[in-house]
């Protein structure tokens, strides 16, 4: 299965730097098959990293999300925010869909909470523990690769039923 | 005139406040206060600032700056990292850059103008365009327009690719890259980068010019609508070049009235403490830049695209000088102020961008390897300002002699826009609030004059998060209304 894993995030923002730690550790493995991208924040022209991609895996921190972390599938889905500034994985599965004329690859969500995220600041005792708790989880899933163990693997994150992220209402 | 912004018995008025939640940085907030007779009296653009990143930079060495405040920033990493070089050129005491380094500056921005720009027409303002507003006006004739979409959307990715693909070369990185630093670069271009970015460089003008026709027919189905939405009449500001050329990455600072008269001209921006005044406010961490001679009711300003395609006497390049006269033509000559507008000034910037990206990759001069410039005394102190995507963006430092930081100011082109845009969400308030509630189509409408000015929300953290935009309405004594919630 060749995996693209995209992580985002800021690593001078505190816990806000959990995407790129974990990316981080992902790059260092050097598990075959699996390409890492990093950013700042993802856009559109993260839809043309999935060329070629069997499976995506996103990777970011969230607020108020599930602690440690939370595993779940994302689908395509347009939205319209009133900024650049955010582009949810859902958005850019959509532009994949826009852009190639075609499914995207499947893709899952890694979220690992974070709690503090203020400029200058590294990784809080939590996130710093949440990264362990979810590189663990990583490695699980690295050893477990194929769809179907990944889907096994998000269920029991099912309960934690989520609308799509940061990106406000789908375009009319 | 009634004063929209400051309401005089604030008491009496019932506040309707529109705020997406959530995110850790970067919400907007509106807050509408209401007359007694439920007329729109008071309109507020609430929006966090980059509090706290002077501090971020103060202390650290000078030469890391131009690193350091990529992360200001997750949409325009390369505006901050460009401003900060400038500024840091002059504080190290570097003469004028090498013909190569400047060369290698100018396309990184151009490429970052033409990635922006890109981003933000294909992807945030042509839904508002192509698939109307809520409106009747003109809805029924961008149908043609829209079928063509799905095409245009796989260009705008396209193009923003190869727009950060100027940037990867230049910079040596996707992201993190340090490409300029204190008196030049340290990366020179390689022959093979060049070629590869050449290749597909006549396309992104040639799709940049339909970009622009597209914008064009848009504005064509309902030109009144297109011209009044969210107008506010305001003085105008950009950087030029010596002959009034719009130059995005160096020159005087120019203002012009809402009627086209000159403020001022090829003002040194180094001056810039002497020409502005950053005002506070209390109700608001983002502070009020004016034109001090005008004081601050009449001082304030719009920039980026919209203040920039006329300020200037012309466009640097020949297809994009072209539409500039078109977009002149649109308001019969006179200075236009509707929000909407942002978008075609938005295209006709990347055209010009694109065209002189084209022409830079086309100069030997850019894969040259003389890259510094020769230093002379240490100066300790610094201004840098370009006119980055969203507009003119001041970077200014102090330095002591252990070459670390001991001030900083910015004002970030949001910033710069601050009142401008709180002018235009009053235009649409006044415009679609009915009086009682907010309804979807008020919620769209505010949203759609936010996304033209498509401010920086002190973005560097993106967590996940749901953003919901919740509405509220609150009487004068505090007790909830309505409340309506989307997202």
């Amino acid at each position: 299965m060749r995996l693209a894993v995209l992580g985002w995030g800021n690593e001078s923002r505190g816990d806000d730097g959990l995407g790129p730690a974990l990316l981080a550790r992902f790059a260092a493995a050097a598990w075959p098959e699996t390409t890492t991208i990093e950013d700042y924040q993802l856009q559109i022209e993260h839809a043309l990293d999935l060329e070629g991609a069997d499976c995506a895996l996103f990777i970011d921190a969230g607020k108020n999300t599930p602690a440690p972390f939370s595993f779940y599938r994302v689908i395509p889905r347009r939205s319209l925010a009133h900024t650049t500034h955010a582009l949810p994985p859902e958005a850019v599965l959509a532009v994949y869909a826009e852009v190639e004329g075609e499914e995207p690859p499947p893709a899952f969500m890694l979220c690992v909470r974070g709690e503090s995220f203020g400029l200058g600041e590294g990784l809080s005792p939590d996130g710093a523990a949440r990264l362990e708790a979810a590189w663990e989880f990583v490695q699980a899933l690295m050893r477990e690769r194929s769809l179907e163990a990944w889907d096994e693997m998000a269920r029991p994150f099912l309960s934690f039923a989520r609308e799509p992220t940061a990106g406000g209402r789908p375009a009319a | 005139m009634l004063n929209l912004e400051t309401a005089q018995s604030p008491h009496k008025l019932r506040q309707v406040a529109i705020e997406p939640v959530s995110r850790v940085e970067g919400h907007g907030k509106v807050t509408i206060l209401l007359d007694e007779e439920n007329r729109v009296h008071q309109v507020r653009l609430h929006i966090v600032e980059f509090r706290g990143f002077e501090v971020f930079i103060e202390g650290r060495p000078y030469w890391e700056v131009p690193v350091t405040v990529q992360r200001l920033c997750g949409i325009c990493p390369v505006s901050h990292h460009i401003a900060a070089a400038k500024a840091m050129d002059l504080v190290a005491g570097y003469g004028p850059l090498t013909a190569t380094a400047e060369k290698l500056r100018r396309l990184l921005h151009y490429g970052q103008l033409v990635q922006s720009h890109a981003l933000h027409f294909f992807y945030l303002a042509s839904p508002d365009l192509l698939f109307g507003f809520d409106s009747d006006v003109g809805a029924r004739n961008v149908v043609g327009v829209a079928a063509a979409f799905p095409e245009l959307a796989k260009r705008g990715v396209l193009m923003r690719k190869w727009g950060q693909e100027v940037i990867r070369h230049i910079v040596g990185k996707r992201i993190h890259g340090t490409g300029c630093i204190p008196g030049g670069m340290n990366k020179a271009l390689s022959v093979e980068e060049r070629d590869a970015l050449r290749r597909d460089a006549d396309e992104i003008v040639a799709w940049s010019r339909e970009s622009v026709a597209l914008v064009i027919r848009l504005c064509e189905t309902g030109p009144k609508y297109y011209k009044n939405f969210g107008e506010s009449r305001a003085n105008m500001m950009g950087l030029v070049d010596a002959s009034g050329a719009s130059d995005y990455y160096h020159g005087g600072l120019r203002a012009r009235d809402a009627d086209g008269g000159t403020i001022f001209d090829q003002v040194d921006y180094t001056t810039y403490q002497q020409v502005f005044q950053e005002e506070t406010k209390p109700w608001s961490y983002m502070k009020f830049p004016h034109i001090k001679a005008l004081g601050a009711e009449k001082g304030w300003y719009r920039v980026g695209p919209l203040a920039r395609v006329q300020v200037c006497d012309h466009l640097s390049t020949p297809l994009a000088e072209d539409e500039r006269r078109k977009f002149v033509a649109f308001g019969d000559g006179k200075p236009q102020h509707g929000a909407l507008l942002y978008h075609w000034a938005r295209m006709i910037e990347m055209l010009n961008a694109a065209e002189m990206a084209r022409d830079l990759l086309n100069d030997s001069d850019i894969i040259g390897t003389d890259l510094m410039a020769d230093k002379g005394t240490f100066r300790g102190e610094g201004v840098g300002v370009i006119e980055a995507p969203r507009g003119t963006l001041f970077h200014h430092y102090r330095v002591a002699e252990d070459d670390l930081v001991t001030y900083c100011n910015l004002i970030v082109s949001t910033t710069n826009n601050n009142q401008a845009m709180n002018e235009a969400i009053r235009s649409v308030a006044a415009r679609f609030f009915n009086g009682r509630e907010v309804t979807e189509g008020l919620l769209n409408h505010i949203e759609v004059a936010i996304r033209a000015y498509d401010p920086c929300l002190s973005c560097a953290t993106h967590a996940l998060g749901q953003m919901p935009l919740e509405v509220d309405v609150v009487d004068a004594d505090g007790a909830l209304v309505s409340r309506g919630r989307k997202g």
